[in-house]
């Protein structure tokens, strides 16, 4: 029986839409054109708010809190997350974060988790414009502490410790974990529940410090002023007591050498017939050469 | 991915009509619930937008859950078990989907945990869940039952029952009985007050009723014993964690399939009544009607939509001949008439809605205060507008819903007879909408009384005196004109015989009424929005053809006509 609360940040990144990519996506220097791509939530950074949301609804009193490293318009991805049951939101915002790669990022964000000290720490697998999954293993790395990766389903929540069911290529692993731990969440995992009619007219008004001085409207000054659970913290590079010289390009080594269009063509066709030894063939080796399975 | 409301700009337009200012003022009150309340908004365009971004999610749950469920609980459909009805498996995550994104209680007030929003957004998340699956639309939309409690019943009754309801509660409404159908006077299933109980008590049987097994029931029953007639029948509420009302069978349908269809059996089942005794058909079950209408027009609308789509989307991608069907003139007449008929329908439901909201909200508000004359004034005038307008557009969307439908299967030939596409089970749907809540030939009989009243003609003259057209567009006004003059001449001369003459040519001379409003309400939409300038021409050339057939029709019809057509009693079998 679990009887103590958690306190759950989620980790999220606003990225490009790269799923339905045009072809304008690329700029001519071989970067991702940001401008043709709308922003959108990290599609496994939703499973992730899924599976703490269930935490939250398994362990009463818990609180979740969603965690983003990004430009001022990431609030967005905090004010959706509220929509559909988070609880607030932090925006972790600064000019000297910019240019990370992982390594700066989980530095950035371990910061940020120290500062919160919460019992459990979920993210997405992988974002869609990087696709290197490194970042939460990098954060459990930084903070000592356990990590669960390509999770899919809770297995079970007692006082001291977490099971988790995660998704191998083969097959699945049960897994137990002391608190505090983070776990990285398959696409597999349930889809996360939709907005909520009522919480999103009533976090509508959310925002971020920044962006009540860009709006300066009265109404939403006032309204968001009065109440608390209106403000979205916006916390810089101070905030978070960082080391200048480990976040932003100087804090990364990673180098992007160059980028290629990789345009995918076949090679050569073959014909089959309907039968089934035929069937039975193309499985046979679409099997051992790895494209299925 | 799909997003039914974001991916419809019709309903959108239709959102931000100049009478929602009026609206959004009598539903919210001055706004008075926004320090109460952490979700009501605190002025006409926080509300506006809270309307939008909610409806966005009903866009989004209808086309990524309830859509994609359809054709798998027209499949499975319910199963009765033990007296009990289960749901086909996608209706059970249909539900869930929409509780969890919170969307029941949707015009409830917030004092019971509804969302407190206008009728015209309910209409428009009944519209999108009927083009995802019609079915399911009968199980969502009866929620409205709840609004019928709100209006009339006790305070007690309605805290008890209403928040349930925004919690996602389902309901039914239990009127039909085998041997009252169109006839709801001949209702038998008796009501009778249990002193040691302290409890009206049911017993009878009820049929044809859609949802039977829902959580809260509205029934209709005989209070005082020895009545025959109308004025026996009292509203009753019943809770079905009472168990007495027994799910005998549910029918085996033609469409509509998700939806149960129940026998039900009760059994001394306790329920309390709702408001007067006495007064159950004569004013309640009008009112559940009234409402319920709406809804089969927002269903019938979400039909034509879905019907619509697969046709154009279908007339695209097939290739014969060397190029796609749609560039055949056979096909895109075809194709250019549905959407017109569609762009009508909907025209003529949210028309409809805005009338009827405004009158509800008036007589909700009457109950915190005296009206002022003017007020009382208006209240009048759109009850007077629903009462006309109602069994208009049921009678249009439900036969243009079938009417587009069948034009939609007829484009994609073969296949569309097959169930490798949606639109054979859209077919079976659509067959529904003419026949319950009041047949097509029913709604003919409420509307009649506003054609030889002259208030059908009343608003249309207020149409055309608006004059509200794009200039270029002056021949369809002018043939709007000589179509109201034609009207007014068939109506003369059919109201000058008797009453079988009326009722012989009453449904021509609804239809004559129906096309000129229609008309008329996308004219008026061409001058703010180019899109709907080709609707409105389309439509005008479909209007004048079927007038000009009425008018025929009439005019050459004589007195001995109709023995012609009463030949047929005399038929042996």
């Amino acid at each position: 029986m679990m009887e103590k609360s958690l306190k759950i940040v989620v980790l999220a990144k606003q990225v490009p839409d790269t799923r339905n990519v045009g072809k304008d996506a690329m700029k001519a220097d071989g970067t991702v054109n940001r401008a043709a791509l709308p922003a959108i939530f990290n599609p496994e950074d939703l499973n992730a708010l899924e599976l703490a949301l269930v935490l939250k609804d398994m362990a009463a009193g818990s609180e979740v809190t969603v965690l983003t490293m990004g430009p001022p318009r990431a609030a967005d991805i905090l004010r959706d997350s509220m929509y559909r049951g988070a609880d607030s939101g932090i925006l972790l915002t600064d000019r000297k974060f910019a240019g990370s790669d992982t390594l700066a990022t989980s530095y950035a964000l371990s910061r940020a988790l120290a500062k919160i000290n919460p019992d459990v720490i979920v993210a997405g697998r992988q974002a869609i414009d990087g696709d290197t999954a490194q970042v939460g293993p990098q954060v459990a790395e930084k903070l000592n502490i356990p990590q669960v990766t390509y999770a899919e389903e809770i297995i079970n929540l007692t006082d001291s410790s977490i099971t988790i069911k995660r998704r191998l290529e083969h097959g699945f692993e049960v897994v137990e974990s002391p608190f505090p731990l983070v776990v990285t969440v398959n696409a597999s995992a349930p889809n996360c529940r939709s907005q909520h009619a009522k919480r999103v007219m009533k976090y509508k008004h959310a925002k971020t410090p920044s962006e009540l001085q860009a709006l300066n409207s009265d109404y939403i000054t006032t309204a968001s002023g009065n109440k608390d659970y209106l403000k979205i913290q916006e916390w810089s590079v101070a905030d978070v007591d960082a080391n200048d010289v480990e976040l932003g390009l100087v804090g990364s080594p990673t180098k992007v050498k160059t980028i290629e269009n990789v345009v995918f063509q076949a090679k050569d066709s073959k014909k089959l017939s309907s039968s089934d030894a035929d069937i039975n063939e193309l499985m046979v080796e679409l099997i051992s050469s790895h494209t299925l399975g | 991915m799909a997003n039914f409301f974001l991916d419809n700009k019709d309903i959108q337009y239709h959102l931000n009509h100049p009478l929602m200012e009026k609206i959004v003022e009598l539903k919210e009150k001055g706004f008075e619930d926004k320090d109460k309340y952490d979700y009501a908004p605190t002025d006409f365009e926080d509300a506006m937008d809270s309307y939008k971004r909610v409806l966005t999610i009903v866009g989004e749950v209808c086309g990524d859950v309830v859509g994609p469920n359809a054709e798998g609980v027209d499949h499975d459909g319910p199963t009765v078990v033990n007296d009990r009805v289960v749901y086909a498996e996608g209706t059970a995550r249909n539900i869930e989907a929409l509780n969890q994104a919170g969307l029941s209680g949707f015009t409830l007030p917030r004092k019971y945990d509804g969302l407190n929003f206008p009728l015209i957004c309910f209409v428009m998340a009944n519209e999108m869940v009927g083009r995802a699956d019609a079915g399911f639309g009968n199980i969502w939309g009866l929620q409205d039952c709840a609004e019928t409690l709100n209006e009339f019943a006790s305070e007690e009754i309605k805290s008890e029952f209403l928040p349930m309801v925004s919690a996602g509660a389902t309901c039914a409404m239990d009127l039909t009985e085998p041997d009252a159908g169109s006839d709801l006077q001949a209702v038998m299933l008796k009501a009778t007050w249990d002193e040691e109980q302290n409890t009206w008590l049911l017993n009878g049987v009820k049929r044809f009723i859609t949802n039977g097994d829902g959580e809260v029931s509205l029934v209709l029953a005989r209070s005082e014993e020895g009545t025959t007639d109308a004025r026996g029948l009292s509203m009753f509420v019943y809770d079905k964690k009472h168990l007495a009302v027994k799910v005998r069978r549910i029918e085996n349908k033609l469409g509509i399939k998700g939806s149960p269809t129940c026998e039900l059996v009760f059994t001394n089942a306790p329920a309390q009544l709702v408001g007067d005794r006495k007064m159950g058909l004569i004013k309640y079950v009008m009112s559940l009607m009234n409402a319920a209408r709406i809804g089969i027009g927002a269903q019938s609308t979400g039909l034509s939509e879905a019907a619509y789509r697969e046709a154009l989307k279908y007339a695209n991608e097939r290739e014969q001949f060397g190029k796609p069907i749609i560039q055949f003139p056979a096909v895109y007449e075809m194709l250019s008439n549905m959407k017109a008929k569609l762009h009508g329908s909907r025209a003529l439901l949210y028309e409809t809605a805005r009338f009827v909201e405004i009158y509800k909200n008036y007589a909700h508000l009457s109950k915190d205060r005296k009206l002022s004359p003017e007020e009382r004034a208006e209240m009048k005038a759109y009850t007077k507008l629903s009462d006309g307008f109602t069994p208009l557009l049921k009678l249009f969307t439900s036969e243009y819903c079938n009417q587009v439908a069948y034009d939609s299967l007829q484009i994609h030939g073969g296949s569309g007879y097959m169930k490798d596409y949606p639109i054979e089970r859209i077919v079976r749907d659509a067959r529904i909408t003419n026949i319950y809540e009041g047949t097509s030939q029913l709604q003919v009989i409420a509307a009649i009384r506003h054609v030889t009243t002259g208030s059908y003609l009343t608003k249309i003259k207020e149409y055309e005196s608006e004059k509200c057209y794009p200039s270029d567009m002056d021949s369809i006004y002018k043939k709007l004109v000589s179509m109201r003059e034609e009207y007014e001449t068939v109506v003369a001369q059919v109201t000058s015989g008797d009453s079988e003459q009326i009722d012989f040519h009453a449904r021509r001379l609804v239809e004559i009424a129906g096309h000129i409003v229609i008309t008329y309400l996308l004219l008026r939409q061409s001058t703010e929005v180019d899109d709907y300038r080709n609707s409105a021409q389309v439509y005008a050339k479909y209007a004048e053809s079927q007038v000009a057939s009425h008018v025929e029709y009439i005019k050459n019809s004589c007195c001995g006509d109709i023995d012609i057509f009463k030949a047929v009693l005399d038929e042996q079998l």
